[in-house]
């Protein structure tokens, strides 16, 4: 079961409110998406810390109903 | 379980750079894990790979050990420094180079 691309982005602006997110699909079938978040949240942290954040905002989804996700996060 | 993370501690610190992967370095078996070996040995970087393919109980047990829910999954001096969307943007940034230099893994 796929998750279309507004579904993605509501979910990650809850979980980020006040990140920049820009969600691309990769693949025309709801199931593979570029995404990129910059949130000053993420300052700090290594990108491993910072891509772990965004998997647990979406654990209930990723690998299940979303199957292939290119992350990319940045503080600025 | 212990045993399995034991023995990818032991792995990931008597090898000072080392590619839990699909496949192996020659015959990688997925685009993931052949995008981070050639990452690799563009750099000229000598690695150890662990085809996670052949051994279920190492495929399972590196993503508990890492906390991280995919392959490839690439460590640098016993460290984990993340999968193929992290080492592709370091690599591009000049972040991966940096870091092999500073560790003395490349010159």
């Amino acid at each position: 079961m796929p998750i279309a691309q507004n579904k993605l982005e509501q979910l990650l602006q809850e979980n980020f409110p006040d990140a920049q997110i820009a969600v691309t699909a990769l693949v025309a079938d709801d199931n593979h998406y570029s995404v990129k978040i910059i949130d000053k949240i993420f300052a700090g942290k290594t990108r491993v810390e910072q891509h772990k954040m965004v998997n647990s905002a979406l654990k209930e989804i990723l690998g299940d109903v979303l199957h292939a996700m290119q992350l990319s996060t940045s503080a600025n | 379980m212990t045993n399995i993370l034991e023995k990818i501690q032991e792995t990931i610190s008597s090898n000072d750079v080392v590619l839990y992967m699909k496949g192996t370095k020659d015959f990688p078996q997925c685009g993931f894990s052949a995008a981070v070996a050639h990452v690799l040995k563009t750099l000229g970087v000598d690695f150890h790979d662990v085809d996670i393919l052949r051994d279920a109980e190492v495929r399972q047990g590196i993503k508990e050990y890492s906390d991280w829910p995919t392959i490839p999954q690439l460590y640098i001096k016993g460290e984990f420094i993340g999968g193929c969307d992290i080492v592709k943007e370091m690599f591009q940034s000049g972040e991966l180079q940096e870091l092999l230099k500073a560790k003395n893994i490349i010159n």
